[in-house]
């Protein structure tokens, strides 16, 4: 028993944390809330939602794009983004945040707070190192050979850790929130640029430089000296492509910039394949009306995922899907530095969104409790009734 | 390069036509595993190799490549491969002020001028084999285009793609005897009415080239072991005016890929 065996608030549910430290000689900067995938080795950090992350291979590759498909009153991805906005503050990360209709800041308010042990780990790394004192209710009884080993480390419990939990029900704490470094672009406060010789609208414009601005002035690409701890930058785009953000491709059949979304795209993976950076964006695919656009956008983003949720649709009462909220569709799915991508077991996925968890699970049918059942029975009675006359035996 | 292609496609890295146009397609699957083939296949041939990589990082082409053997890096330093990578100058180019014709991205400023800048690329790099330093003699130039379909996206018109295509295919298999593969992603054969639709573009190219790769998803459905079934079409070369058509089914790996014929896949059988 190497581990000190006592109820110390937070040893028990960060149960991996041993006191055995790996010897690593890799002169790898280990950034916190990322850890490499098993599959290639690429940066993986987490999208908030653990099952999602199982979903899309792991996680969220840095460098890559992840688009969501809203559903139709953008509850769910709306829930998604701010899933992975608190992910970021509580691994650290910082955050970029844009949208055309609400304010970022009423978005950065409404963030799930994380469940409390993972964030008692961090609180307890601020005063380390007590001893126990002799009057301490949990001195050990039978290991008591151990009672003065050091504590079991776990300031770094919180950022070695992938993926956490929250609670929809509660907001973070401003504390907490506030800690997090959040750089925001609000499209109505923003004043338009004249760029007659670029093919993209205003908006989408300065949004790119607003991007690109602040991934080299914080060093996201390397640009800067090593001087700083590196870090990751989650960008979060809400509700691209509707007309808030001066795009029409989601209001007309023949759209006057049926490009300017697809040109945006392009060129936001250019800029996150040479920074430390990860996006979540999220379309309102239902609105366009042209789909060879929407599989351009998709063929252009990394990992795609739909939400389609049952509110609403005629799907809400059918008894088949009682248990959960909507569906979810894995559009597509990432290919980096391998030949093979990762090739989910089934694509009937539901979602459910509990309070303390985003869940997402495979769709079962129900068992069919029909008539069938009878007529097996009664084939059944009469096979043993020909058996036994055969065998010259009265029947029963 | 994958093996069994090779011997598919009747050709190996000692021998294989030259002046061959070659059209990878697909539709919704993704057909980038045979670019990472001809990758491979026309490095170790020993051809000088000018790639235009317009949706992924070089560094990706690179871990691909080792794993199939070749290694890019070594490659492009000694000249044998010239590598354009789209996305990494892509937000410069767009920012910039004064926008050149003959600069190869110049289609992201000015999507409805052409592709005469990337044409002039292209040109200058096929015709360079001869006067090398090291007196390194390549074998025939190849032009390999991963993806041409994204140009479309950020708003060139078709015509002004089969333009491009048909200069460089009058340049470099006509004129220079080399190879070039292009990848074109299409979408649904029914969401037509586009007429700026990638199914245009892709109707286009397979009247132009020798060989038309098109890969799909199964018919029958989502399957875990088989990811998609690829048809061979040969067509017009030279005089010889044949039609085959042949339907293989694959499997992508780690480190290559199986093709084998229908309903033969070790999952079935």
């Amino acid at each position: 028993m190497a581990a000190p065996v006592r109820g110390m608030i937070g040893s028990t549910s960060i149960g991996n944390t041993t006191s055995f430290q790996k010897k690593t000689r890799s002169k790898l900067v280990s950034i916190p809330g990322t850890r490499p995938s098993v599959q290639n080795g690429q940066l993986l950090v987490s999208s908030g939602v653990s099952s999602l992350d199982y979903v899309i291979g792991g996680g969220l590759a840095v460098g890559t794009l992840l688009l969501v498909e809203e559903d139709h009153y953008d509850s769910y991805s709306r829930m998604l983004l701010k899933y992975f906005l608190a992910e970021g503050v509580v691994c650290g990360h910082e955050l970029f945040l844009a949208s055309a209709r609400d304010h970022p800041d009423d978005i950065m308010q409404e963030l799930p707070s994380p469940i409390v042990d993972d964030v008692a780990g961090m609180k307890i790394s601020e005063g380390q190192s007590q001893p126990s004192d002799p009057e301490n209710p949990d001195t050990m009884k039978i290991a008591w050979r151990y009672q003065n080993q050091p504590k079991v480390q776990t300031a770094l419990a919180s950022s070695v850790r992938f993926g956490h939990y929250y609670d929809v029900s509660k907001t973070m704490e401003p504390e907490l929130r506030q800690a997090a470094k959040c750089h925001s672009f609000y499209q109505l406060q923003e004043t338009p640029v004249v760029t007659a010789s670029s093919p993209l609208p205003s908006p989408y414009h300065s949004l790119l430089k607003s991007i690109q601005t602040v991934i080299r002035k914080e060093g996201f690409d390397g640009s800067t000296p090593q001087s700083k701890v590196r870090n990751v930058l989650r960008l979060g785009l809400h509700s691209l492509g509707s007309v808030l953000w001066g795009d029409d491709v989601c209001c007309k059949d023949n759209p006057a910039h049926c490009h300017a979304l697809t040109t945006f795209l392009y060129i936001l993976r250019g800029l996150l394949r040479t920074s430390l950076s990860v996006a979540m964006v999220t379309v309102p695919s239902h609105l366009t009306q042209n789909r060879a656009v929407m599989g351009r956008i998709i063929r252009l983003s990394d990992t795609a995922i739909a939400l389609e949720s049952f509110k609403g649709s005629e799907k809400e009462t059918n008894p088949l899907y009682k248990d959960y909220h909507g569906l979810l569709h894995v559009r597509q799915l990432p290919r980096l530095n391998c030949l093979s991508c990762e090739v989910p077991d089934t694509k009937d996925l539901a979602f459910k969104l509990k309070r303390k968890q985003f869940t997402i699970e495979r769709l079962h049918l129900p068992p069919d409790l029909s008539e069938t059942l009878v007529d097996v029975q009664m084939g059944f009675t009469v096979t043993c009734r020909i058996l036994e006359m055969s065998q010259g035996r009265a029947p029963l | 390069m994958f093996p069994e292609l090779n011997s598919i496609l009747n050709s190996t890295p000692d021998s294989f036509k030259s002046s061959d146009f070659i059209l990878v397609s697909d539709r919704r699957a993704d057909a980038s595993f045979l670019i990472h083939h001809y990758l491979s296949f026309y490095l170790r041939a020993g051809c000088k190799v000018c790639f235009l990589g317009l949706v992924q990082s070089f560094s990706h082409y690179s871990a691909v490549g080792q794993r199939l053997g070749v290694s890019l890096a070594q490659a492009r330093e000694k000249g044998q491969l010239v590598f354009l990578e789209g996305l990494k100058e892509s937000f410069g180019v767009l920012l910039q002020d004064t926008s050149q014709e003959t600069q190869p991205l110049s289609y992201l400023r000015s999507p409805g001028a052409g592709l005469e800048g990337l044409f002039r690329f292209v040109e200058s790099c096929v015709r360079q084999s001869g006067d090398g330093n090291a007196g390194e003699s390549w074998g025939p130039p190849v032009l390999l285009i991963d993806d041409l379909s994204v140009l479309l996206s950020l708003g060139v018109s078709v015509g002004a793609i089969l333009d491009f295509t048909l200069y460089c295919q009058a340049t470099v298999c006509s004129e220079l005897q080399g190879n070039m593969v292009i990848l074109v992603r299409c979408e649904e054969e029914d969401a037509d009415d586009d007429e700026e639709g990638s199914n245009l573009l892709q109707r286009g190219l397979v009247h132009q080239c020798n060989l038309a790769l098109h890969v799909e998803g199964l018919p029958t459905g989502y399957c875990r072991d088989i990811h998609g079934q690829m048809e061979v079409w040969w067509r017009q070369r030279g005089e010889t005016i044949y039609n085959q058509r042949k339907i293989f089914h694959f499997k992508v790996h780690d480190k290559g890929a199986s093709f084998f014929a229908r309903g033969t896949s070790s999952a079935v059988l």
